[in-house]
């Protein structure tokens, strides 16, 4: 970091971390997205669990691209950035690389972060550069007025595909481990306390956070995701990962999974046949593991993976950086432009 | 033996040419790096295929080099070349035309078989048919005798084989009265791991030294002596060296540090290659997934405190059109470098050409105004490159700084400037919150606060929607769209009021004007030296800043009859100076990927004052 950089940004208050509320961290800015938008439960959670974090406001930046959710920074109260369409991710690796010393987040959408920025969003999931991403899922196109996104089921009718889409969608947390992320996860709209629970670990992890979050569009894709967050059906529907535990769903909590060779089944723990002990185990550091629950998204025979899929740590990209500058600037001191300038093969004209 | 005689001359045009993998490039540039050391003048044009290994012997594997280089000023790598090294048949073929008449062929007779002269389209050996009498021809087995000085030394063929270029430069560093030392020095240095491969060069570039100084078959040696040049410690420099040591250069100044987002691309990459050795500098060098990750990476590090930069080439410069909007309307400081190339699309990517000065000024949606400056020559990349990065600091703007691919690779002596004398550069970060508004503007140059991440108090939000001025907040007010649409313009037009005046070289009024930007510099001088050498006059402008352009130019202009604007575009500049001045122009276009001759220029003078007088 340079002098000057670090001149404009030494706090001259007292160096104990401020006790914020959620309230610290609402902008002056009315929310303006449409009544019923799973986005404002997501603003809600996360202004939530940031006082916890210990870090001051001024040190945090929310990086965005475009669409609905790509309006969100202008409604936290910490520094923001309203990129262009699919490239917050590369403008948040810019900012991080050139400024170690913030906390940077990505807010994208399943257009934004996996059609126009799916390039950029691999490369920093292989990068493990320490931004946070949380990506709303609502697997269409909302600003746009409801074309069919990257996520949206195939043979979906929309404006754009009127009989029905030909794509097969991403599964994003599966698009994420394949790019080697360091942290993946899942969690809902219509579930606060989880979606605090998965957030907070997110910040805490070091390296890049990748959080899909299932987010309902109530006027172009109104209830896409009922299924895995209204309460008569979520319990058969979803299985909650958590590390070190079995994985068992089901309103009775009487239903399992068993890996069976490399695939996964369900299994019923009242019949006699199976008890807990036959389950698989969930182990947020196995990269294999990870694999193949995120796998289970779109299998209709499966209940929907919810939770964190792999927080695994290994180097991170802004972290080795500094290291080579450091390394560079011990062996070779402080960069002299004179002495570079007048370096190497010179002569002299009298 | 008796000394053979010497004859002095005061300029010399030599063309190195061979397969792309004869290590021609390599030649030309050790020639010219001990030319340099001589104290000659100099220019250089590499000039080579898109291929990195072209079917070897064939016509558009061909790899080139020429330097031209003299005891007296020299602006261009030379018309025409004195003397031409070709290392087969193909080479030959491909580079006669741009040899003089009376000039020398110095020809690698190995390369001339029955193979190599099928694969050059030659249907009988040129040397032998009498088609090359109007030159003196040397045919040399340089082949055979570079085998023949290792022979003792149990290397492989591939490495004999690789050593022949040595051989060839031993030549005509004996033909031009050149040292060996600092070749020698460099291969030391170079192969210091493989001290077999080091002993191999240095002893076939000896043997070529002692060929030229003991063989019959050359009766002359040259002396070319040191030139002129205003006094002072010189270096030999690329565009592409000195455009990376400029950006260093304003970070330094600024106190800040350098952010280079970058995504490697022909002819642009040596910049990219060159910051990322200086890491001890403070040089954040990272190579973007694509073009766009390279510019907005820029912008991202901009916004925090960095100066973010980004180099390209004409292809990429598309792609960051989108981006170049955004930072102009972030109004953070950002400096884009497009080294040019043919185009359009992949276009001719080791070829040059000016033809993205329209994309520079105008190739994004809405009403975007970005400065645009252009280096002249391949030093002047330096302090160019570092003026472009003071405006983008001074004024929170995007600076597009234009190169090209003839400045980039090509290379020229440089006075070494004083670190201390460039001019200064003090950004300064708002770390007050009171009063502060993200888009409240310096009353003098428009520019609004650099306000950091990390500063307490000024937590703030931009963003590519259109912004109420002052407060910054978002707003699709139409007054304050065309009020903020002004402003952003303004603020660019304004730099115009600390840029140094047009400055004519020549009588300040009169018949003809020659104007021109970037590289084509050194060919509209020497095309304007010979013209006045016979007695005509005639007056140059040479264009740095193309957008603002400097205060006086209409005015310049107006007070000549002809204006003549060579370019290696389609009229570019001719169109703007039309636009803005209503000036009548008169165009000289040349897109051929090849730089202008002066001798091409020279002939559009004598045409014109001879329909004028």
């Amino acid at each position: 970091m340079s002098l000057l950089v670090e001149e404009a940004t030494k706090s001259v208050a007292a160096p104990a971390p401020p006790k914020y509320s959620a309230k610290d961290f609402q902008s002056d800015q009315d929310v303006r997205w449409c009544p019923g938008c799973g986005d404002y439960s997501i603003l809600a959670q996360t202004q939530r669990i940031l006082p916890d974090l210990g870090i001051p406001r001024h040190k945090m930046v929310f990086v965005s691209g475009i669409g609905c959710s790509s309006r969100f920074p202008y409604y936290m109260n910490t520094y923001g950035f309203h990129g262009i369409h699919g490239r917050a991710t590369a403008i948040a690796s810019g900012l991080k690389l050139a400024r170690p010393d913030l906390s940077v987040w990505v807010v994208t959408g399943d257009g934004d972060g996996l059609s126009i920025g799916g390039n950029h969003m691999i490369h920093l999931l292989r990068r493990n550069i320490d931004i946070k991403v949380l990506l709303f899922n609502n697997q269409i196109y909302g600003l746009t007025k409801g074309q069919y996104s990257p996520t949206s089921e195939k043979g979906k009718i929309t404006k754009s595909t009127p009989f029905g889409s030909l794509d097969y969608p991403f599964n994003p947390a599966s698009l994420a481990l394949g790019s080697s992320a360091s942290f993946v996860a899942r969690t809902m709209d219509r579930d606060p306390k989880h979606m605090q629970l998965v957030l907070k670990r997110a910040a805490e992890h070091k390296g890049t956070s990748f959080v899909e979050i299932y987010q309902n569009c109530n006027v172009f894709n109104d209830g896409a995701f009922f299924k895995f967050t209204e309460k008569d059906t979520k319990d058969d529907q979803v299985v909650f990962i958590e590390h070190g535990k079995p994985l068992i769903f089901g309103k009775e909590r009487n239903k399992g999974i068993r890996l069976n060779g490399f695939t996964l089944e369900v299994v019923s723990l009242s019949d006699g046949k199976y008890s807990v002990n036959d389950l698989l185990v969930h182990d947020e550091t196995d990269t294999t593991l990870s694999f193949i629950l995120a796998d289970m998204t779109y299998k209709p025979h499966l209940p929907r993976p919810v939770g964190i899929f792999l927080a695994n740590d290994r180097p991170c990209y802004d972290e080795e950086m500094t290291k080579q500058i450091d390394t560079a600037r011990q062996k070779r001191g402080d960069g002299d432009m004179k002495k570079l300038l007048n370096s190497g093969e010179t002569w002299v004209i009298n | 033996m008796p000394e053979k005689p010497t004859q002095t001359l005061d300029e010399v045009t030599i063309r190195f040419a061979g397969d792309s993998g004869d290590g021609m490039q390599l030649t030309g540039t050790q020639f010219t790096n001990t030319t340099a050391l001589l104290g000659n003048d100099l220019s250089t044009l590499p000039d080579y295929p898109a291929e990195i290994r072209a079917p070897q012997g064939t016509l558009f594997g061909v790899s080139g080099f020429q330097i031209h280089f003299g005891s007296k000023e020299i602006h261009t790598p030379g018309d025409q070349c004195d003397v031409l090294v070709a290392m087969n048949a193909a080479a030959l073929k491909v580079n006669l035309g741009s040899l003089v008449d009376g000039g020398a062929i110095i020809a690698n007779s190995d390369g001339f078989n029955d193979k190599n002269l099928k694969l050059a389209g030659y249907s009988a050996n040129p040397f032998k048919d009498n088609s090359l009498q109007k030159y003196r021809v040397f045919e040399v087995d340089i082949t055979k005798l570079t085998a023949l000085a290792l022979q003792d030394l149990n290397l492989s063929s591939k490495i004999v084989d690789r050593s022949k270029n040595f051989f060839a430069l031993g030549m005509m560093y004996w033909m031009y009265n050149r040292p060996v030392d600092s070749t020698i020095d460099w291969l030391g240095s170079k192969f210091g791991g493989k001290p077999e491969i080091a002993e191999a060069n240095i002893r076939v570039l000896k043997a070529g030294w002692n060929y030229g100084e003991t063989t019959e078959i050359f009766n002359v040696r040259y002396q070319v002596g040191p030139a002129k040049l205003p006094a002072g410690k010189y270096r030999n420099i690329t565009g592409n060296q000195a455009t990376a040591w400029g950006m260093m250069a304003a970070a330094r100044k600024a106190k800040l540090d350098l952010f280079l987002g970058s995504y490697p691309i022909t002819p642009a990459s040596d910049i990219l290659h060159e910051l990322s050795i200086y890491k001890n500098f403070n040089v954040k060098t990272f190579q973007a997934e694509d073009e766009i990750a390279g510019i907005t990476s820029a912008i991202g590090a901009s916004f925090g405190g960095a100066l973010g930069t980004t180099t390209t080439s004409g292809p990429g410069l598309a792609l960051k059109s989108e981006a170049l909007g955004l930072a102009v309307m972030v109004e953070l400081p950002l400096l884009c470098v497009n080294v040019q190339r043919g185009g359009p699309s992949t276009g001719l990517p080791t070829k040059t050409e000016q033809a993205d000065l329209f994309q520079a000024l105008f190739g994004r949606n809405g009403e975007a105004p970005i400065p645009v400056l252009a280096a002249a020559t391949p030093a002047d990349c330096f302090e160019t490159v570092f003026e472009a990065s003071r405006i983008a600091l001074k004024y929170m703007t995007p600076v597009i700084f234009l190169s090209d691919g003839y400045l980039g690779n090509g290379s020229e002596p440089w006075l070494i400037p004083d670190f201390d004398k460039l001019p200064d550069i003090s950004p300064t970060f708002r770390t007050k919150p009171e009063g502060f508004l993200p888009y409240l503007r310096d009353e003098a140059t428009l520019a609004r606060p650099w306000a950091i991440p990390g500063t307490p108090g000024l937590e703030h939000r931009i963003g590519g929607l259109e912004k109420q001025n002052i407060t910054g907040s978002v707003s699709y007010d139409p007054i304050n769209h065309e009020t903020m649409v002004r402003l952003r313009t303004e603020k660019v037009a304004r730099i115009a009021n600390e840029l140094p005046l047009a400055v004519v070289d020549g009588e300040k009024e009169g018949d003809l004007l020659v104007i021109g930007w970037g590289s084509t510099y050194g060919a509209i001088r020497s095309a304007i030296a010979t013209a006045r050498e016979r007695g005509k006059k005639v007056s140059q402008v040479h264009l740095r800043y193309l957008n603002p352009m400097p205060k006086n130019l209409g005015e310049v202009l107006h007070k000549f009859k002809n204006i003549l604007v060579p370019e290696m575009n389609l009229g570019q500049l001719s169109n703007v100076l039309r636009m803005r001045y209503l000036v009548p122009t008169i165009p000289l276009d040349k897109v051929q990927g090849l730089p202008f001759k002066s001798s091409e220029i020279e002939k559009k003078i004598e045409e014109i004052l001879k329909g004028s007088s």
